[in-house]
């Protein structure tokens, strides 16, 4: 806390320099608006000149003669609604300008940062929890660029204060001297208010985050939290951070209600001060009624835009925090770079090769060392291993969601880093073990903006025995999926999710233990669609049943990253007792039992 | 059963506010103190013109000459009665917001213990993340209407009915001169009030979409990557980022139309003021300084007037996002606890009945159907069928997180719907398919199951379900981090987590639904042995496509198309030819590679 508010000098002035970028980036908006907050400022004071004219010209004189010319009454009637009408264009353009500058600084920042999120890879995602990206993403991107909604204001208030002034001090010097003694207050009201709320609303913006991680992981996991009826924990662990907020909250609102009326009283107190000045000079002659009224006019207008720059100030912690935390995701590297090379394309499958492959995941995670193999064209190659034997690693590796630290893997030989970006995607596909689907339609889903025909799409779901239940949907291929595919069972999902590879035609398949919630007699019936629809590509399986590596012309066996045996599922079976265990466990089991 | 989430929608802004006061009993305490507080704040404003006014009349324009004395006075009262108010003021801020906080984190609490209770069906239909936001920034949104907008709101009326009444103290003819050039405003607030509600329930919808397309590359990060649809991702994102600015755009400007009506209605009245003035002035009805007062009373009038509308056009972002929360809050809780007349399972081996069960999802045909079922305490029976035969639903039904829409399910002859909660989920553990982990430490994640648990235990129960070299294997054993959701363990490993979860819980009825599908096949059978051992003193359910669970249980119960049809040990059950289960073997059978 003590940290934050050390801060909170700077940020003044890194407030400034955050309004500078959205300046610099929106420049037509931001004078249109500044434009028209002037004309605001501008009109209001000019409100107050009409009264004291009116006062002078017409009001008085008319009291003092009993006579008033239609003139002078058309004169009063143009002048007000005229400003008026002047004033709500200029209240319409500033608002209207704030609004758009600060939705463009909003929507161009959400598309730079979500284009970094597309082009990081996944080593990075694996570092940032959702929750936290996501508010990257929303409420930070709203904080950032929070004080350009009071931004036209104050600049208007700037430049109304700068005419107010100076009708002041035309109309009378030594009044509007009094009178112009409110400004250093409110400077000193606006500083303490600064120093004091800063730490406790950075504190709240944390808190804020962290209530809304705690929601969210609470609610992902609803089933485990409903099933063990830890409801009231949950609920302990949310009240605990929620009440935190709340208290921060409360301490934040007692320093605003303070601020307030402190902000409000100063300019009444030096009204009532300019007047008894005010009467004292007009009782020496030293200026008339109307110069008395005009300047106490304008101190009681000029207050209330004063408070616009508080607002504004008031605004710059959030804004800093905010555009800090966006900026590291801008900044961040460790984007992957892509070659240049495309990749063969054709009917017939590609050709893998791993040679000596090394990767280490984060530093503590299980390491894939010193690997090797080949994949010839419309060959299958089953990787098989223990839990936990880095068989999903080397799955990432093939399809380079992430690059390794030794070795390389190439298809047809070339080295996937040298592919152009989308190249690799044009070749390979792979079904992973959890499947994810996107908030679109089944459609959308196979297809993702591949051109395929129905037809195609019909095709992979058979192969993938996914045609029953998406013609039973209510609207078939149009049915819209919720997220992450929420309303489908886990079996149905991994299906959509390997017509989705199918629907590609990849010369080379990855199935990374695809099918595990699926149940026998459809993985059965899968297996064999793949067998004749899957005929020319190359296919490399995570399995463990028997009946999936039966399809596969060569077996790894995995043990602690390294292959520890290949050859023919037969020839492991005779010549490995521990891959014989690992892949009979069943058969074994029966024999015990 | 609900297949949707009350949005609240069609209830109106004044009972959003009166329900929005029973859910959080705080926002009432205190509020007669406050509300006067907020009249006497509300004078403050008032103070300054009327010194104004007099001392022009009485200071400045008195017939002998300046009265310098008077002057003085009249400042010093004024200066004392608005520091006064001012205190006022902050006292009635300070309360507002310590009563609307408390009121909102009863409110945030609330409806997210609530969330926990709807049926998973509807956590299903609904997106997380509009359910998040419902408890997060739908709240804070309420906070900032209660503070700076309900009693402010109130407050501005008192305020425009106070300088009316001095307005009518000095003129009516005046008073009604103001009035009648503020009536169109006041007509065509209600039609500006619905625009906007509609403009920002727009906003808000369009709030909701962009974040659940921007999670897409966050969540599925993987997917987006290695089929290379990071361009069409995008455009889906931009698409729904510039929807969404166009709709803040429009609020934007709506908001701004709206709000500069205003002032033409002010410029309008400060003209026909003094005009009229003038003209009663003729009649000898006033005096200049009325008149001169009066400019200043509209400012008065004014200032309340367009804080008022502004409040009112904020309230329409509260009133939706408060809305929204009461219409969590106001989803009926399928499941509801009978609280303390809830009956108390004894510990102990549960007998279960299913009576005449049928299932539906609301509209559709029923799921399950003319189940009935007896399982005898501390047997072992397997559940099996194809996918979407109903078997996924059956361990629902027995675990209560559905109720059946006809029939009873028993356990100990006791219906579930009269077991308290807290008894069910201590004696009835449901091991899912997808290990849902927390990010935090594996012990932590271990420890949900039972939350006192040692290390000691914990190791235990690793080493009962032969899981002590997977836990020893670790890089920081119990220590280690499993990340966001589980993700840095593999999915088989989530499952072993899932495992010891259940085996600490210690239930006496164990539902086990696909509970090792991802591990390997040593493993799983190692798992199922050390399972069997278990589930010895205990009913256990088993949901399996592997048969081999089957093989090994007292009893199979075969589930196709929605009923039971076939029940028996697994040898006879195979033996009857052209039975489901008799195919499922087979498939199995030949799966295994077996002749």
């Amino acid at each position: 806390m003590s940290d934050e508010r050390a801060d909170g000098r700077g940020s003044t002035r890194a407030g400034f320099a955050v309004l500078l970028v959205a300046i610099k980036r929106e420049p037509w908006i931001f004078t249109l608006s500044t434009l028209g907050s002037v004309l605001f400022g501008a009109l209001t004071v000019a409100d107050a000149w009409v009264l004291g004219w009116s006062t002078d010209h017409v009001v008085l004189p008319a009291f003092k003669t009993g006579e008033v010319g239609t003139g002078s009454l058309v004169a009063i009637l143009a002048l007000f609604l005229g400003v008026a009408i002047l004033r709500a264009v200029g209240i319409v353009a500033r608002r209207l300008g704030a609004g758009i500058m600060q939705y463009r600084m909003q929507a161009s920042t959400r598309r730079a940062v979500t284009r970094q999120y597309l082009s990081l890879p996944m080593a990075w995602h694996q570092r940032h929890p959702t929750g936290e990206l996501l508010s990257n993403a929303n409420s930070d991107v709203e904080a950032a660029w929070g004080p350009i909604a009071p931004l036209p204001m104050a600049v208007g208030t700037v430049a109304m204060m700068v005419i107010a002034v100076a009708q002041m001090l035309f109309a009378d010097l030594v009044l509007a001297v009094v009178g112009l003694l409110v400004f250093p207050a409110v400077i000193a009201v606006n500083v303490t208010y600064q120093h004091l709320a800063q730490g406790w609303m950075t504190r709240a913006q944390q808190l804020r985050a962290e209530v809304s991680e705690i929601a969210h992981e609470s609610f992902d996991g609803a089933m485990v939290v409903k099933t063990l009826g830890r409801e009231p924990e949950e609920t302990a662990r949310f009240a605990a951070k929620a009440e935190e907020l709340r208290d921060v909250n409360i301490r934040v609102g007692r320093i605003r209600a303070a601020f307030d009326p402190a902000l409000a009283a100063l300019p009444g107190l030096g009204v009532l001060f300019v007047l008894a000045v005010g009467v004292s000079r007009v009782m020496s002659g030293a200026t008339d009624a109307g110069d008395v009224v005009t300047v106490a006019y304008l101190l009681t207008i000029v207050s209330f835009p004063i408070r616009s720059i508080g607002w504004l100030l008031g605004e710059f912690p959030r804004s800093v925090v905010g555009y800090r935390r966006v900026s590291a995701v801008l900044a961040a590297t460790g984007d992957m770079p892509y070659g240049d090379r495309s990749a063969v394309r054709g009917a017939d499958g590609a050709r893998l090769d791993v040679e000596a492959l090394g990767y280490r995941y984060v530093p503590d995670q299980p390491l894939i060392e010193d690997l090797s193999f080949s994949v010839d064209p419309g060959r299958t190659v089953a990787l098989v291993g223990a839990t936990a034997s880095g068989k999903s690693t080397i799955t990432t590796l093939l399809t380079r969601l992430v690059d390794p630290d030794r070795g390389r893997v190439a298809v047809d030989g070339v080295d996937l880093r040298e592919l152009a970006a989308g190249e690799l995607a044009s070749t390979v596909s792979i079904v992973p073990q959890t499947a994810f689907l996107f908030d679109d339609t089944v459609r959308g889903n196979i297809t993702l903006g591949v051109d395929v025909t129905d037809a195609d799409v019909w095709a992979a779901l058979r192969t993938a025995q996914a045609d029953g239940f998406v013609a039973a949907l209510p609207h078939g291929l149009d049915t819209q999926l919720g997220e992450r595919g929420t309303s489908l069972s886990g079996g149905q999902r991994q299906r959509i999710s390997l017509a989705r590879a199918l629907v590609r035609r990849p010369r080379l398949l990855i199935l990374d233990d695809a099918t595990s919630a699926v149940d026998p007699e459809v993985e059965a019936r899968i297996l064999a669609g793949l067998r004749e629809a899957g005929a020319g590509s190359t296919l490399v399986v995570v399995a463990y049943r028997k009946a999936t590596i039966g399809l596969a012309d060569e077996v790894l066996h995995l043990e602690g990253g390294r292959i520890v045996d290949r050859g023919t599922h037969a020839e492991l079976l005779s010549r490995s007792p521990s891959y014989a265990r690992l892949v009979n466990a069943y058969e074994q089991e029966e024999v015990t039992t | 059963m609900s297949t949707t989430m009350d949005s609240g929608e069609e209830i109106g802004a004044l009972d959003t506010i009166r329900r929005g006061v029973h859910f959080s009993p705080e926002l009432k305490e205190g509020i007669w103190g406050t509300l006067a507080l907020a009249v006497v704040a509300s004078v403050g404003q008032v103070i300054v013109p009327i010194a104004v006014q007099q001392t022009l009349d009485r200071g400045l324009a008195r017939s002998g000459g300046p009265d310098l004395s008077f002057t003085v006075w009249m400042g010093v009262v004024a200066a004392a009665a608005l520091l006064l108010t001012s205190w006022a003021s902050y006292a009635m801020t300070a309360r507002l917001f310590s009563t609307s906080e408390r009121g909102l984190a009863t409110l945030r609490i609330k409806a997210f213990r609530h969330v926990h209770d709807l049926p998973l069906l509807t956590q299903n239909t609904e997106r997380r993340g509009a359910l998040v936001s419902r408890v997060t920034s739908d709240v804070d949104q309420v906070s900032q209407f209660l503070v700076f907008g309900g009693l402010l709101f109130v407050v501005s009326v008192g305020q425009v009915l106070i300088a009316t009444i001095v307005m009518l103290f000095y003129s009516w003819q005046l008073a009604l001169v103001v009035w009648v050039c503020f009536a169109p405003l006041f007509l065509s607030l209600r039609f500006f009030q619905r625009k906007l509600s509609e403009a920002y329930g727009t906003v808000r919808r369009q709030v909701g979409i962009m974040l659940s397309a921007i999670s897409e590359p966050v969540v599925g990060a993987a997917v987006v990557r290695s089929y290379a649809v990071e361009a069409r991702t995008q455009a889906r994102i931009d698409e729904a980022i510039a929807t969404h600015q166009s709709a803040s755009t429009r609020a934007q400007g709506l908001t701004a139309f709206s709000f500069s009506l205003g002032g033409v209605s002010a410029g309008l009245a400060n003209a026909g003021v003094l005009i009229v003035g003038i003209w009663l002035g003729f009649a000898g009805n006033i005096s200049a300084g009325e008149v001169l007062a009066f400019a200043f009373l509209v400012t008065l009038f004014v200032g309340p007037v367009q804080m008022g509308t502004q409040i009112l056009t904020d309230a329409q972002n509260a009133i939706a996002g408060w809305r929204r929360v009461i219409g969590i809050l106001e989803t009926p809780a399928d499941l509801v606890d009978p609280g303390p007349d809830g009956q108390v399972l004894p510990r102990g081996p549960i007998d279960v009945r299913f009576d005449d069960v049928e299932f539906a999802y609301p509209g559709g045909p029923p799921v399950l159907r003319d189940v009935t079922l007896e399982i005898d305490a501390g047997r072992r029976v397997a559940i099996v069928g194809e996918t979407g035969s109903g078997k996924s639903t059956f361990a629902k039904l027995l675990t209560r997180l559905m109720d059946p829409s006809r029939g009873a399910v028993l356990l100990d002859g006791v219906d579930v719907r009269e077991i308290g909660e807290a008894s069910l989920r201590r004696s009835v553990v449901l091991v899912p398919q997808e290990g849902f982990l927390f990010d935090d430490t594996l012990r932590a994640n271990v420890r949900y199951g039972k939350l006192d648990a040692t290390d000691a235990e914990i190791l235990g129960s690793a080493d009962e379900l032969g899981l002590t070299d997977w836990v020893a294997g670790l890089p920081r054993g119990l220590d280690t981090l499993v990340g966001q959701r589980g993700e840095s363990l593999s999915a088989g490993e989530r499952q072993l987590v899932a495992l010891l979860r259940a085996h600490l819980a210690d239930p006496d009825l164990l539902v086990l639904d696909e509970a090792t599908s991802a591990v390997d096949p040593q493993l799983e059978m190692r798992i199922g042995r050390a399972l069997e051992r278990l589930m010895s003193g205990r009913t256990s359910v088993t949901i399996a496509h592997r048969l081999s669970t089957a093989e090994a249980a007292d009893e199979v119960v075969v589930v196709d198309q929605g009923r039971i049809v076939q029940r028996g040990h697994h040898s006879a059950l195979a033996a009857e030819a052209g039975s489901v289960y008799s195919g499922l073997h087979a498939s199995w059978v030949s799966q295994q590679g077996k002749p």
